[in-house]
Parts: structure tokens; C-alpha cells; sequence
């Protein structure tokens, strides 16, 4: 990224200000609480912290760690009826802000400190240009008059790499993609010279290759114009290639804290321990068995005094019974562990799981799924002005998936993935192509015969919020195939089988008279999967099944499906953007971008040499959680965005953006070739 | 992240905890997690009461007129005092309710049942037949509630069962079909493309299984604000019917007539004749429309501790 080119200083510098040798921000045993009906829940305990001037400084943490409402309590945007800062203090730039009144915050908020949310899709108001919203704060703040709030507004574009600004600022939100979506919010953000930015999950509804990007914009800008940036996210990759300091937060409290480098090499907490060895790496060879923190985060609203952590840690001593301190470490980080001198002793290291690792011998049997040339087209149409397209969702995609094995299909937002996975669960129709499930074509066969291979193929939805119906208990859910296919008879029968799959996922059997709501996320993803398997199947759409569980879920989630996997001999579609969770499960791997196959390879030949450019791009995009490696590498960042699907480019859909493209590339479609035995590749360079 | 997010884990996810085996009472249940809700039940109840056993409850016949005390104000003797032709307004409210109840609440039920079921189904299919339904849903829609109602009873011969009179009860329930069945329309189509939907639709159920153990229950909020509020409308057009001659007619007891019938002529004189069953029509709506939320909260499992 050669964007940030912000040839003069825009605002003065911050080390010429008299006491700037005091920390930016420090935030003083803070303590914020909710007052619900179900009792006053604690979601920040003591947390203390500072930034200096120019830092990045990651706050890492599972969902309800108290991570965003440490954020938000910074920035006093909590529900004003519910939350409150009981104790504590937050002192910015020399002033208290806890003590500040509404008017004196607004004034901070937006032109001192700014915030940059997850979604970029809906931080934008969807009936105002772009320009407006950039002008708005210059306005409000700076008291700019129109045409100079216009100069400004196109520089801010510029320094964040839109290129002609001047036509973007009269365009609206969804002219633009998500990820330019997002720079004009990193524009917004500091429109007024803020001194700190903070980025709540700014990457995370971002794909892979567009993630890479904004984050080095983010630290750049950082960099060049010395804002400070509290960076908020659950992904330890982006931590490890972006973050100075790491705070790791635990239910409400700070686990641990300390440099980045350190942390990652030198964890002195389990948790942060057992966080980094939970998720997938691709930086790692391939473990058989993922390891995983058992357990669940505790109960916020009925805290005990021991450990938070005790529960779940396989270190636990009867001196965990009490609460520890932030201890002062050997490697100057802070450890909220009585055992962290052992820890750094060696004395105390993760049990590996070892267990069986999956077998990818290979396979002499016919195939459960096979899937030729298969294709599908929308046609859309709309506006006032009646424009209609086709847009080419999925275009000749071929691939089997033979018994027990696990196919994983990677790609971006909008490669057609999800559409694959839905045309083999028959919920669109296909354009053309063919679909066959043991043995059966599923475009010619007989009812009898569609009915059957419904109880065959199953789906693991993404969200494990909404695949569940919210009116029906735990039991009711896995039980109803039960019933409709009558696999038992009786409701006795029935209710030992709903039984038996609970205790199958992890879950205890008491669990079916709990309706989802009662249920944490993996809870719920847990009994999507007993739903599945109550059919019977043979063969599991697993439709981004992990990507929306915190980390030492996932992992928990992924061992469960391995788990079935061997036990039911099941096969398996993943279909994933996370490039270490889809090396982790699959024996071979499908690789699509703009609705067509790129590479198709075992997941050790795509992993360790693929011959894609797309392929190489994606896996150079991915962050992975090492700092070393991470500020070691230089990231060749793909350029552009995804095409639009009304104007597809020719020949290859990748010539567009990839590094190697040439005349012919946009002249000739590529056909998907056998290059190496068992390695397909759909590329005329290689 | 939203500012909820922080708290969701906070819901109950104890493993450990057996949930203590009990007779489930669900009347008992309502009535503590909704007392709201309970008093409504209770009002709706007496209206019940006094509509079945209108004889034992009604100090007066409805019907004997009593040239000695007319337009009579409330007293001792007359409760609500008396009309123009010295009938007893609180015995002709007593009896009243039974074709309140009858008419309002039945015609409102059918009706907003029937447009849930359509709207419901137009989600769920979608395309061509979403089409046709809408189109025809447009049709009904053009008349006013009233107008289409007036065409109903004129068009069919009258039809009365246990002397209850069915013909007015198509009628008014035929209006309100259209207009839930926009509402419900709109819920559904976003419970359509829930995941869950999806599952079941992945799991190979029939239609009719999907609509209604997968979606109605998730679109009976909206389906309950109708219904109730469609109850006040119904007792209203019954009263605008009985108005034209084409509902119940005098000297029936029914609360719309006696706010549209002589009334209008002696308010001045004698406010109670008016005043009285505007409170009755105002009470039940308002009962109603205060237990169908109760009721929509308590069908609600999230609303559950």
C-alpha cells in the first residue's frame, strides 16, 4: 500500500505540546457495570491501562471479555439508563473524562477521540453522500466554512487511498464496497486530527485480502500522522502484525498485558497460553488434534471470588481459590496468575492432546458427492430505470468429495461459496450442471429418491443465532426429524435418542428443555450439529460453521466435527474464509473466486505449493499470530477490489488484480487443468 | 459489536443445574409473569360471565320499556340510567356483550387468522404465487372496510346459527383478512430467510410443516397487535351495519347501536346514554388489546428468565 503519501503535516506535531511525556491516555482501575433485571452484571472490573502518544495498543478478548465496553466506557457511550462508571478514571490529554458533563464530551468525542465500529455496512447513513458525512464533524468541530470542509474532505480521501475524490464525495454508501466503506469511515475518523482512534473489530466483517489492506492503512496513517490507536478485535493474527502492546482481557478483568513480541513468545498466563494455542495456524504444521481451552467463560452477573480463569485452567492449585493480583512478570509484562513465576520457570506448559490424526488415504471408493459444471445465474433487475443483469454466482464447478473426507472450499465474500453449498442442499435450483449423490442425479431422480437424499445431505449453518427456531426447545429441534422421518417411535424413544445426540455433541440431556436464547453460541452451534445428525447423514454442508464462535470455542467446535467425523464416517463440505481453520480440517481443498474454481489441490500441496496467483495472494494476505514472522515479512498486498458481478471482467475473472496478468489473461477464460497429478489450477501462467 | 453484546452471556448457560421437575401450570405461569395481563383476563372474563348469563346477572329486562322514568340519570335504581324509551342501560350493556363479544371477537379472529395464513403463505412461496395473493389482497384493500363489509351482507342471504349471526360475521371478517395479511406479509418475509428456515427447508419437511411450526410462531407478534386491535374496529362496524339496517337491529341490546341510534339525538340531555357504552366498547378494547400483549410476551420463550 503506497497511499499514505501525506506530503505536509496536517496537524501539529504532538511531542512539541509541554507534558508529552506523560501517557495519552490512562485509564485508572475502571470499573463499569449494567444494572439489567437480571441483576447488576460486572463487565469491567479494575482494568488499567495507558497509551502513549502514537501507540497501538490491541485489546484482545472473547465476546463478553468487556473488551467493547471498555471502549465504549472511554468514550462514555454507554446506555445511559443502564450502564455506569461506579469507580475509576479515565484521564486524557490531562483532564478526567469520567468527570467531564455532556457537552465538554461531545466536544472530545469525534475531534480528540474518534471510533471506528465493525460494520462498515451500517455505520454509514445509507441517504447521505459520503462527502457530507466527512464535511459534517470538520463543520461541528472545526467550524469550517463549506469549500473549506470540501478541500479537506478530498485530501482525507486521498490520504486513505480513494482515488478521484472529488466524484466519491458526491456518491452514496452503497456505491461504495465494504472495504472502501470502511476507509471513508477511517476518513471520517480523522477528519478532525484526532489524537486517538479507536477501532472496535474494524476488519472483522472485512475479507481476508481487503482486511490486509486496511489494517496497513490504519497502522501507517498511525505512523505518519502519530495517533494513537486502541485497536479492539478477537483475532490475534491482526494483533500480532499491527499492535506494539497487548492487553488480554478475560471476564471483565485484564488477564495479561504486556508487549506484543513478549506476549506472543512468552505467554505468562494460561489463558493467553492456551488462546494461542487454540486457533489453527499457518504458520505451524498441522496438529492432528486442535488443542482447546474446555469450558465456558463465566457468568458476569454472579462472579465468585476465586480465579476467573480457575474453572477452565488445567493448572489450577487450591491458592487459585483466591482472586491473584496483576503480578509484575520476568518478561515486564503483567500476569493475573499466583503461578506465573513457574510458568516462566518452563515448569508448567500445555499438555498436547495428541489424540488419532484423520486418515487421508487415498480414496479408491466411488464418491458420496459428485458435482460437474455446475452453475448458477440471478437474474436481477430493479430501479426505477427497469436495469437488469445477470450476475454469474457460480460458473462450471466441478469437484467430488468421496465417504469420511472433508472438502474445504475457501474464497472471499461473494465467490460463490455459499451458493455452492446451497445448490447441493437444494434450496435454489441450478442453472446447469449436474449434481449427483450416491449415485443418484439429483436434477432427474425421483421423489422417492430427493426424499431420501434430504435426510442424507445436512447443513451446519454460520450463525448460531439465528439457525435455530427461537419458539422451539433445544429437544423439539433435534427432535422433530426424529418424528417426521419416524427413525423412532414414540415420544419415550424419542426423548432417549435426543438424549443420546446431545450427549454425542458435548451437551448434557437436561439441555432439551432449554430453549436457544438460554444458550451460549457454541452452545447452539453444538445443537445445530445434534440436529444435523439426527437425520442420520451421510454427508455435512458445514457452511462457515466455526467463523462466528470466539477462539477457544472454535476450537472446541472444529475437534467435535473431527470427532463425528470418525465416528459416522461423514463427509464433509467446509466452506470457510479462514485460510488456517480450512488447512486445519480439510484433505483437500477447492479454491474459488468470482464464482469460479481457481485451484483445486490436497490441502498440503495448496498450503505448501500452490500455483495460483490467487491462491499465493490469499495465503500472503492471511495474518498469522507471530509478531516476528508478521514484521518480518513484506505483505504483497492484492490490489483492487472484487469486480462488480453486472460488469464481469474478460477471459480470467482475476485479471483484474492479479500480479501476473497479461493481454491473453483478458482475452482467454482459463480452463481448469490437471497441472500436476491430483493438482488442478485454472491459469494460463502456470 | 453492539452494547447488548457484552451481556448476552450473561443468560443463564450453567451446565450443572438440572431445572426442577414440576407440574408445569401455565395459567398459574401467566398470571405471574403477566399480571397485567391477568387483569385483563379478568375484565374479559366478567364480560363472558355477563354475556352467557345475562338473565341472572341484568337487574332489568333490556327490552321493557318504562315510560315512568325516562332518560332517568344514574341512580340507585339505574345504575347507568335509562334511554329515551326508559329501558335500563346497564342490563342493555349486560346483554350487549354478548353480541360485543360474538360478533367483535369472533369476526376479528377469523379474520386476522385467515390473512396470517395467507400472509404467511405469500412469504413462503413467494414468486408467482406472492403475486397473485398481493394482487388480490390490492383488490381488497381498494374498498373500505365498511363499503366491502356492506357488499358481503348484501350479497349472501342471511345465515344465523344458534342465533348468532354468521353472515355479519363473514362480513366483518372479510376486510380485516387483506390488511393482516399485508402486516403478516412483511413479518414473514423476513422470518423466510432465517437460517432456521433454511434448516428446515435442508431437512425436507412439507410445506404446511414449515409454515406452521417454523414461521407462524415467529410472526405471531404482529399477528396479536392486529387481532386485538382489530376487535374494537370489528364491534365498531357491527355497530355502523346495525346503523344501515343490514346487523343487528332494534331494539337487539348491542353496544354500537345504542351509540349510534337515538342516542345522537338526546346526548345533551342525557350524556350517560352515551357515555356508558363508550366506556363498555373502550374496556373491552382496551382488555384486549392489553392481554394480547401479555399473551404475545408470554408465548415469547426469550422474554423468559
Amino acid at each position: 500500500m503506497t497511499v499514505v503519501e501525506a506530503d505536509k503535516d496536517v496537524r501539529g506535531r504532538p511531542d512539541a505540546q509541554p507534558g508529552a511525556t506523560a501517557p495519552l491516555l490512562q485509564v485508572e482501575d475502571l470499573h463499569t457495570q449494567f444494572h439489567t433485571s437480571r441483576g447488576i452484571v460486572r463487565a469491567v472490573e479494575g482494568v488499567s491501562f495507558s497509551v502513549d502518544r502514537g501507540e497501538v495498543v490491541a485489546i484482545v478478548g472473547e465476546s463478553g471479555s468487556g473488551k467493547s465496553v471498555t471502549a465504549l466506557s472511554i468514550m462514555r457511550l454507554l446506555p445511559r439508563l443502564t450502564g455506569k462508571i461506579p469507580q475509576g478514571r479515565v484521564t486524557f490529554d490531562g483532564r478526567n473524562l469520567l468527570d467531564l458533563d455532556d457537552e465538554q464530551m461531545r466536544e472530545i468525542r469525534g475531534r480528540d477521540i474518534s471510533m471506528i465500529f465493525q460494520e462498515p455496512m451500517t455505520s454509514l447513513n445509507p441517504i447521505l453522500t459520503i462527502g457530507l458525512q466527512i464535511k459534517e464533524p470538520l463543520q461541528i468541530h472545526l467550524g469550517m466554512s463549506d469549500d473549506e470542509a470540501q478541500a479537506r474532505a478530498i485530501e482525507l480521501l486521498n490520504l486513505v487511498g480513494i482515488t478521484d475524490p472529488e466524484r466519491r464525495l458526491d456518491q452514496y454508501p452503497h456505491q461504495f464496497s465494504g472495504g472502501m466503506r470502511q476507509r471513508v469511515m477511517i476518513a471520517i475518523g480523522l477528519a478532525c486530527n484526532p489524537k486517538l482512534i479507536i477501532a472496535d473489530e474494524p476488519t472483522t466483517a472485512l475479507d481476508v485480502t481487503i482486511q490486509a489492506q486496511i489494517l496497513e492503512l490504519m497502522k501507517n496513517l498511525s505512523r505518519k500522522l502519530n495517533i494513537a490507536l486502541i485497536i479492539i478485535t478477537h483475532n490475534l493474527g491482526v494483533v500480532a502484525r499491527y499492535a506494539d502492546r497487548v492487553i488480554v482481557m478475560y471476564a471483565a478483568r485484564v488477564a495479561e498485558q504486556g508487549p506484543a513480541e513478549q506476549l506472543f513468545h512468552k505467554p505468562r498466563h494460561p489463558y493467553t497460553m492456551g488462546l494461542l494455542r487454540s486457533v489453527p495456524r499457518l504458520d505451524h504444521p498441522r496438529g492432528s488434534k486442535l488443542e482447546t481451552i474446555e469450558g465456558l467463560p463465566p457468568n458476569l452477573a454472579n462472579v465468585s471470588t476465586a480465579c476467573r480463569f480457575a474453572p477452565r485452567c488445567p493448572f489450577r492449585i487450591p491458592v487459585c481459590e483466591q482472586e491473584p493480583p496483576l503480578y509484575p512478570t520476568d518478561t515486564g509484562s503483567l500476569s493475573r496468575c499466583h503461578r506465573h513465576a513457574e510458568i516462566a520457570e518452563g515448569k508448567i506448559t500445555w499438555s498436547s492432546l495428541g489424540g488419532v490424526g484423520l486418515n487421508f488415504a487415498a480414496n479408491t471408493e466411488a464418491p458420496v458427492l459428485s458435482v460437474r459444471h455446475l452453475t448458477k445465474h440471478f437474474s436481477v433487475s430493479g430501479g426505477l430505470r427497469g436495469a437488469s443483469g445477470t450476475v454469474r454466482a457460480v460458473e462450471d464447478v466441478s469437484f467430488d468429495i468421496y465417504p469420511g473426507e472433508t472438502l474445504g472450499l475457501v474464497g472471499e465474500s461473494g465467490c460463490g461459496k455459499t451458493t455452492v453449498g446451497r445448490l447441493i442442499l437444494r434450496l435454489e435450483e441450478p442453472s446447469a450442471g449436474e449434481i449427483h449423490f450416491e449415485g443418484v442425479n439429483l436434477s432427474t431422480g425421483s421423489a422417492a429418491e430427493l426424499k431420501a437424499m434430504r435426510r442424507k445431505v445436512q447443513v451446519i449453518f454460520q450463525d448460531p443465532y439465528s439457525s435455530l427456531n427461537p419458539r422451539m426447545t433445544v429437544g423439539q429441534i433435534i427432535g422433530e426429524p426424529l418424528h417426521v422421518y419416524k427413525i423412532v417411535s414414540g415420544r419415550k424413544q424419542n426423548e432417549e435418542r435426543v438424549a443420546d445426540l446431545l450427549e454425542n455433541v458435548g451437551l448434557r440431556p437436561e439441555m432439551a428443555e432449554r430453549y436457544p436464547h438460554q444458550l451460549s453460541g457454541g452452545q447452539r452451534q453444538r445443537v445445530g450439529i445434534a440436529r444435523a445428525l439426527a437425520m442420520e447423514p451421510s454427508f455435512i454442508v458445514c457452511d462457515e460453521a466455526v467463523s462466528a464462535l470466539d477462539v477457544s470455542i472454535q476450537g472446541q467446535i472444529i475437534n467435535l466435527l473431527e470427532e463425528l467425523q470418525r465416528k459416522f464416517r461423514l463427509a464433509y463440505l467446509f466452506i470457510a474464509h479462514d485460510l488456517a481453520v480450512v488447512r486445519h480440517i480439510s484433505a483437500r481443498v477447492v479454491v474459488m473466486y468470482f464464482g469460479r474454481v481457481m485451484e483445486i489441490a490436497d490441502r498440503d500441496v495448496i498450503y505448501g505449493g500452490s500455483l495460483h496467483p490467487y491462491t499465493k495472494v490469499l495465503l500472503d494476505a492471511a495474518p498469522v499470530p507471530d509478531p516476528t514472522i508478521e514484521k518480518q515479512r513484506e505483505p504483497r498486498l492484492i490490489k483492487g477490489e472484487l469486480p462488480s458481478h453486472l460488469a464481469p471482467p474478460t477471459g480470467c475473472v482475476f485479471n483484474t488484480r492479479c500480479p501476473l496478468a497479461s493481454q491473453e489473461c483478458r482475452e482467454v477464460i482459463p480452463p481448469l487443468e490437471e497441472k500436476r497429478p491430483g493438482h488442478f489450477a485454472a491459469c494460463i501462467k502456470v | 459489536m453492539t452494547i447488548a453484546d457484552p451481556i448476552l452471556p450473561v443468560v443463564p448457560v450453567t451446565e450443572s443445574a438440572p431445572a426442577p421437575s414440576r407440574q408445569p401450570n401455565r395459567f398459574m405461569d401467566f398470571c405471574r409473569q403477566q399480571p397485567l395481563g391477568a387483569v385483563s383476563f379478568v375484565i374479559i372474563f366478567m364480560m363472558m360471565f355477563a354475556g352467557f348469563f345475562s338473565p341472572l346477572v341484568a337487574p332489568y329486562d333490556p327490552l321493557a320499556i318504562d315510560f315512568a322514568s325516562l332518560l332517568a340519570p344514574p341512580s340507585a335504581d339505574h345504575w347507568c340510567g335509562t334511554d329515551a324509551y326508559g329501558r335500563d342501560i346497564c342490563s342493555r350493556l349486560i346483554y350487549g356483550s354478548r353480541t360485543a363479544l360474538v360478533i367483535g371477537f369472533t369476526s376479528s379472529f377469523v379474520g386476522s387468522s385467515v390473512g396470517a395464513i395467507l400472509g404467511i403463505a405469500s412469504a413462503y412461496f413467494g414468486g408467482k404465487i406472492d403475486d397473485w395473493i398481493q394482487r388480490f389482497v390490492d383488490i381488497l384493500l381498494a374498498f373500505p372496510l365498511i363499503v366491502l363489509a356492506l357488499v358481503v351482507v348484501a350479497a349472501f342471504r342471511k345465515f344465523s346459527v344458534g342465533g348468532v349471526d354468521v353472515n355479519l360475521i363473514v362480513a366483518i371478517a372479510i376486510p380485516i383478512i387483506p390488511r393482516v395479511a399485508r402486516v403478516v406479509r412483511a413479518a414473514a418475509l423476513s422470518v423466510r430467510v432465517a437460517p432456521y428456515v433454511d434448516a428446515a427447508r435442508a431437512a425436507g419437511y412439507s410445506h404446511t410443516r414449515i409454515i406452521f411450526r417454523h414461521m407462524a410462531p415467529n410472526v405471531v407478534a404482529p399477528y396479536l397487535i392486529m387481532l386485538t386491535a382489530f376487535i374494537a374496529q370489528a364491534i365498531l362496524a357491527e355497530a355502523s351495519l346495525s346503523f344501515l339496517g343490514l346487523g343487528v337491529t332494534e331494539p337487539t341490546a348491542a353496544w354500537g347501536l345504542m351509540l349510534s341510534g337515538n342516542a345522537a339525538d338526546f346526548y345533551r340531555q342525557a350524556p350517560w346514554m352515551i357515555l356508558f357504552p363508550g366506556i363498555a366498547i373502550s374496556l373491552a378494547v382496551f382488555a384486549f388489546n392489553l392481554f394480547g400483549d401479555s399473551l404475545r410476551d408470554f408465548l415469547d420463550p426469550r422474554f423468559k428468565v
